[in-house]
Order: C-alpha cells, then structure tokens, then sequence
C-alpha cells in the first residue's frame, strides 16, 4: 500500500471521532493562530481585483488545518505581503480544495484535493488507489468493489459545512466539493448505526 | 578610422547587447551617427525615462522596441491603479514613424484594445507581440491582432491581465496564416473554440511554443498534440480528466511522439493518475513548471527524478525537503529553482519545507545560479552553508513568509547570514532580501555587494545608516525597492547623484519627509520625484509629513503629465505648480 503522501495527525495518533470536536488548538500546541488572517487578507487584496467571495463563508481554505479556521485573526494585515502575484494568488487559491480523509482502522490520514476529481466515481477510485488494503463501498451503487464475503467494507461519509455526518454521494458532485469539510471512511457496520442506513441490503 | 560607413554598419550589426552598443555609440560623432541609424532593438526600461519622439529622432529605423512601465511593487499591488505606464503615446508615434516595426514586447504597461487594432493595422510586417503583466485590453484586441497580422510569428500575452469577453478571439486567425512560431494564452480564461485551435495548429508547421489555458481539457490534448510533434515549449491545459483507460493511452502516445518537447507548463487541477502520461518526455526536459500543480511530495519526486536535464524547475513547496533532496540527486545540470508558497497566508507550517531542502539543493547543484524560494523559517547557518557552496549563485531571492522573523535556531537577525550569501557569491546581480535584519547586513551588503543590481527589501533595518550603506557601496546598483522601513531623509539627501546612476528607486511606508522629496527633486533637475499619497491634498500637507510612497527615477523627458491626481511629481524650483 502506498504511503506516500500520509498526513500524520499533530498529535501523532490514530483519528478519532470525537477529535474533531472544536478545539482551539491541536494537542502540545501554544503557538498563537493565525490562520483566519488568511481570510483577512483575501478580503483586503481581492477588494481590489474586485471579488465578490464573501470572506466569512470561505471555508475552502486548502492546506490549512480545520481547527485553525475558527480562530479570528491575531495580526494586522499586511498589504502586499508575501509578495505572490495575484494572478499566483488566485490560481492556487481556488484549483485546490484538501481535505482529509480518515479509514477506520488506519493509523494515519491521507489528504485528497477535491478539485482534482470531477466526479464521485472518480474520488472512489482514488481512495482505492490510496487504501488499496480496504475494500471501500460503492455508495452510488455500481458494480461492488469487492465481494460480500468476510472482509470489510467501509462506507464514505463526510462531513460538511453545518458539521453534520452524511453519505457521500446524494447532492451533485460540485455540492459536495463545496460543502465537504473532511472524510471519514466509515466501517459499515458502525455506518449502519451511526447513520441509519435503512437499505442494509446494500451493505 | 578610415573604414567606410557600410563596413563600420556591418561590424555594428554583430554587436547586440544594448550596452554594447550603448558604449560604441559613445566612441565619437560619425560612430554615433552610424550607430543610430543601424540600430534595429531598442530597449526602454522605465517608458517614463525618454519620450518616444526622442527615441524616435535618434533612432529612426528601429524593428524592435522593449518598454516597461510600471515599477515591480506593482506586482504585489502596492502600485495604486491608473498610476501609469501607459502605451497610447508610444504606439502613436511609432504607428507613424515606424512602418516596418516588427517586434513590440511590453511589461507593466496599460495596453487598450485601440492600441492593439493600431498595432495590427500600421505594420505590415508585424511578427513578435509580447505582453508581460500588461492590462487594459480585453479579447477583443486580440481579435484584432490574430485577424490583422498577417505575418504573426509570436503571440505571448503572459501572466496579463486580459479582460476575457470570449474565446471567439483566436478564431479571427485566418486560414492563410501559417507563420505562427509561439502561443502563449495561459492567462486566459474563456475557452476557445477547440475546432480552431486545433486546424491553427495544424497549419502552423513552424509552431515550436504552444502554451494553452486551463479550459483547454485533458482528453482533448493528445488531438493537439498529434498535429504539433515538432512542439519545443508545450504548457498543458487543465491536467486532469475521468479516469479513463482511452484517454491515457492517447496522452501517453501523443506525448511519447513529442520528440522535441524541452519545456513543460501548465498543470492546473492535476489528478497524479495522469502524470504517467509525461514520463517519456522527461529525459529531455530542461524546463519544467509545476508552480500552479497542487500534487504532494512523492508525485513531483516520481516526476523530476526522471529528469536528469532538467536546468530549470518552479514548483510549489508541497515538493518539501524530500523532494529538493531527490532533486539534488537527479538534477546535476540545474541552473534555476523558483519554489512557490501553497499556503501564504496561514502562520503555520502547512507542508515540511524547511531551508535544509534549499541547503541540500545548493550542495547537489552545482550549476545552481537561481534562486527564488519561499518558506517559513531560515538560519544564518543555513545561509553560510548555501552561500559557501555555491558562490556561483547570480540571483538569489529569499522570501520568510513571516516578517521580521529572526534565524529560527538562535533568534539572531539574518544579518551574518544574508552577508554570507554577498561575500562568497561576487557575482551577484540580484538578491531580495526578508526576516530579521537590522543595519549591519546592509553594511555587508555596501561592502560586498559590488556587482549587484537589483536590490527589494522589506521589513528591515534600523536607521538611515541601513540606506547609506546602500546607496554608497553598491556600485551597481540600477533598481532599488524598498518597504516598510525605517529609512528617512538622510541617506537619501546624502547620496543624490546616485540616484542618477540608477533606473529607480521605490520606498513606501518609509519615514521620508514630503520637504526631503521637494529638495531631493530641487538638487537634481534630472530626476522624476514623485510622491504617491492617496490620503488626500499633498499641497496642504507640511514638510515634516511622511509620504505613502516615493517613486524616483532618472529621465531625460522631464516630469510626466498622465499622473492621477494622488501623484505628484516633486518641483524643479521652489514655486508651486497650480
């Protein structure tokens, strides 16, 4: 199994459910937050090349931990500062949308870049590819990956803007890149529990 | 010298350099003469600095003309807009007296779609058009240009800010032009029709640069391909595409007939499954840009590990120290590292990117000259080590994304190490400067820095002392920018002839005073002074006022008139203008 791109967990251990409580900071850490000027500072340069996003419903901050975000800036703005240009600005600012997934019974998260799918068949087939040791369910129910035998089957959930746990696969795709914060494939038989799955026959 | 004028031509038109030639024109009158009229390039690099009746009087059988307008802070918006750079005036007098003009290549200018149709309607020999971080013209003088240029050769309108109406534009090429050699649309956005791209490029068998944009989609790029094998430069589209077993297969074999492929752009929105598809032109690369793929370390790893040629690489900081490692190991001939940040504005360290990958490069490439490198945190160590190893360095820009950091290891200022880089590497030409700093590194920099042309600092210093040290050791100094630093009028009343010795100078939110401007601008007649303050009326302000920001150069062509209301340039004698 490729472990290339693993994205250890500050606090070094496995994903738990309750760790994605809010927080206001991840574990050992002291050092002040600063991640919401990320969205003081968009507002402050896209006024002027005329966005229209509104900085407080931004969430696709890529590359920045979801903790951070609640945190409201600590530090004034400064314009001009890094000096990225525009055009870089907004080019990597918007092709990207990283969020992490976690597989019940891995050690480690992986990042996957939302953007970088346009489909859900497509996302599966990457988590697949990353966790190639589990069978992951087809939720849009096409050809099974694996067959029903004794092995697990994990089923992809995510969590979105409002924090509410849902199925992967029932808004239109660009929906749920919009409003998925982070992804958990979830063993199915928790996922039966937890979100009530009425269709077991599925599983 | 008794040569005849066409011998005295002929040896001319082996020197190109515009210096050299600069300096030849200098020898004595006939050799002036002579030059002048051969002159076939010229290049403008403050298009405030000389007007263009004066360039068009000395030089009247010009094929070339470089401009460049707005100041390099522009980039980073601390130009307010409608500053200047304007290219209307130019493009009217050359319209008129430059009738086999071929090339026009702008930088920072304002360019209106008017000034584009004027462009392809006066030269009937027009080939080469570039517009680099240019703005003001929409698609429709693109039109204009694709419909109109007969001969067009060369079309490159990077990183411009281009009004993007449609992509109707490129279908205005018509079918008997074949002369097109290099396309760079990148920064567009609109997507053309795919049926005209594909027959331009087709009728193009001379076309060796083809950068296209992000809405040009993957499955359709083997059809491109396939029609331009002999492509040089290819900058791909949106790199990513279902996952289908045809649609590789057909990039992969398109790509494996590109024989002649050197350079590689491109990437947007990259599903690593497809980057396979470029390994067979890999071993050839010696350009490649990765700076807006959103890939992670081990992807970029796979990629520049298969590339043992590779002289020039951009790339985001999601390669971290891993990846500069494997780089340092694969790529012995790399001249050029450009390492973008992902995230710039989170404090926290998203990525592992560390000065030990920039380290290591310098250890592993010894033909490193380049260096442009954003990370978070950096050490006087550090900077000894990469200064020591490779003192072959010739630009050498480090961006601290924090400002004011200090060295992360002894909580010093950066002076010693920044020195480091100015002392070993003597032939530097280029170097920006951040974190912590006081005066001592500029002492080192006046010190050693002789070869050193171009010079941004931000957030650092002391004192006027920090400036002095500047403008009085660094010989060649042409460019200077500066912000958020304490400098003040001193060392700039102290060093004005210098001023004249270079390009420009920018500062803003610095402590010069508005009376320092007025006796700066006094002393020297030959130099532009002007004050942007877009808080409101300069003339009601005192003396001791800090101005917003300054913008000096020297200029041949007095002040200028095309300033928005919040600029003024500084008076010649001591009456106020109206």
């Amino acid at each position: 199994m490729s472990t290339g791109t693993s994205e250890l967990t500050a606090a070094g251990g496995g994903f738990h459910f309750d760790e994605i409580e809010l927080t206001l900071g991840l574990p050992g850490d002291s050092r002040e937050r600063k991640c919401g000027r990320k969205r003081m500072f968009s507002e402050m340069v896209d006024l002027k090349l005329g966005s229209s996003e509104n900085p407080e419903t931004d969430e696709s901050d890529c590359g920045c931990s979801e903790s951070d975000s609640r945190k409201s800036p600590s530090k004034e703005q400064v314009i001009g500062w890094p000096p990225v240009r525009s055009y870089r600005k907004n080019t990597i600012n918007n092709n990207c949308k990283y969020v992490k997934v976690a597989v019940d019974g891995a050690p480690y998260l992986r990042k996957v870049d939302l953007k970088s799918c346009t489909s859900y068949q497509q996302l599966l087939r990457v988590f697949d590819e990353m966790f190639s040791c589990f069978k992951i369910y087809n939720v849009l129910n096409e050809k099974k990956l694996m067959d029903h035998g004794n092995r697990l089957e994990h089923v992809p959930t995510y969590e979105d803007k409002d924090g509410d746990w849902m199925l992967v696969g029932d808004v239109p795709w660009k929906m749920f890149v919009e409003s998925c914060k982070r992804i958990r494939l979830m063993k199915s038989s928790e996922a039966i529990t937890q979100l009530g799955i009425y269709n077991a026959h599925l599983l | 010298m008794g040569f005849p004028e066409e011998v005295l031509e002929h040896v001319f038109s082996f020197i190109t350099s515009h210096t050299d030639r600069n300096v030849v024109s200098l020898v004595c009158k006939s050799w002036y003469e002579i030059e002048r009229w051969c002159r076939r390039r010229i290049f403008v690099g403050n298009c405030y600095a000389v007007s263009p009746a004066m360039m068009i009087r000395r030089f009247p059988e010009v094929r070339s003309v470089e401009l460049k307008g707005k100041p390099h802070f522009a980039d980073f918006n601390l130009v307010p807009d409608g500053w200047g750079g304007y290219f209307y005036p130019w493009i009217c007098e050359m319209a008129r007296a430059y009738p086999w003009l071929e090339e026009i290549k702008l930088k920072r200018m304002v360019v209106t779609d008017d000034n584009l149709e004027l462009i392809s309607k006066s030269f009937k020999n027009f080939k080469v058009l570039v517009l680099s971080s240019c703005e003001g013209f929409s698609t429709h003088g693109l039109a204009a240009i694709a419909a109109n240029c007969r001969n067009l050769r060369e079309l490159d309108l990077r990183e411009s800010e281009v009004e993007d109406l449609s992509g109707h534009w490129l279908s205005h090429f018509p079918d008997s032009c074949t002369s097109l050699q290099s396309l760079n649309m990148s920064c567009l956005s609109s997507e053309v029709s795919f049926s005209a791209l594909q027959r331009l490029i087709a009728r193009s068998p001379n076309l060796k640069t083809l950068r296209l944009n992000r809405a040009v989609p993957l499955e359709k790029l083997s059809t491109l391909l396939r029609r331009a094998p002999q492509l040089v430069e290819l900058g791909t589209g949106a790199y990513s595409a279902e996952i289908r077993p045809d649609v590789y297969a057909n990039l992969t074999e398109a790509f494996s007939r590109c024989k002649e492929v050197k350079g590689l752009s491109g990437f947007w929105d990259v599903l690593p499954s497809y980057l396979p598809a470029i390994y067979s032109v890999c071993s050839r690369l010696t350009s490649l840009n990765l700076s807006y793929a959103t890939i992670q370390s081990p992807d970029v790893t796979k990629i520049i590990t298969q590339c043992p040629n590779l002289q020039s690489l951009s790339v985001l900081d999601y390669i971290e120290d891993t990846g500069l490692n494997a780089l340092s190991l694969s790529c012995k001939d790399l001249r050029e590292l450009r390492v973008f940040p992902s995230d710039p504005f989170v404090a926290n360290a998203n990525v592992s990117l560390t000065e030990q990958g920039l380290v290591a490069v310098s250890e592993g490439c010894s033909k490193l000259q380049s260096v442009l490198y954003f990370c978070r945190q950096m050490s006087n160590s550090a900077l000894t080590t990469i200064a020591k190893n490779r003192p072959n360095l010739t630009c050498f820009r480090l961006c601290i994304l924090e400002p004011r950091a200090p060295d992360y290891l002894t909580f010093e200022p950066l002076d010693v190490g920044f020195g480091a880089i100015v002392e070993h590497c003597k032939q530097l030409q280029r170097l920006s400067l951040s974190g912590l700093l006081t005066d001592r590194v500029f002492e080192y920099i006046g010190k050693w820095a002789k070869k050193l042309e171009m010079l941004s600092i931000a957030f650092a210093g002391d004192s006027d002392l920090g400036l002095h040290h500047v403008l009085s050791g660094c010989d060649s100094l042409r460019k200077l920018e500066i912000r958020d630093c304490p400098f003040g009028d001193k060392a700039l009343l102290a060093n004005v002839s210098k001023l004249e010795t270079m390009r420009s100078l920018w500062m803003s939110s610095c402590s010069v005073s508005l009376g320092a401007c007025k006796r700066l601008s006094q002393k020297m007649p030959r130099l532009n002074v002007e004050v942007i303050d877009e808080q409101g009326d300069l003339d009601s302000r005192p003396d001791n006022c800090h101005v917003e920001k300054l913008y000096i150069y020297r200029t041949v062509a007095g002040p200028r008139f095309d300033m928005p209301s919040f600029i003024r340039t500084m008076d010649q004698n001591p009456t106020y203008r109206s």
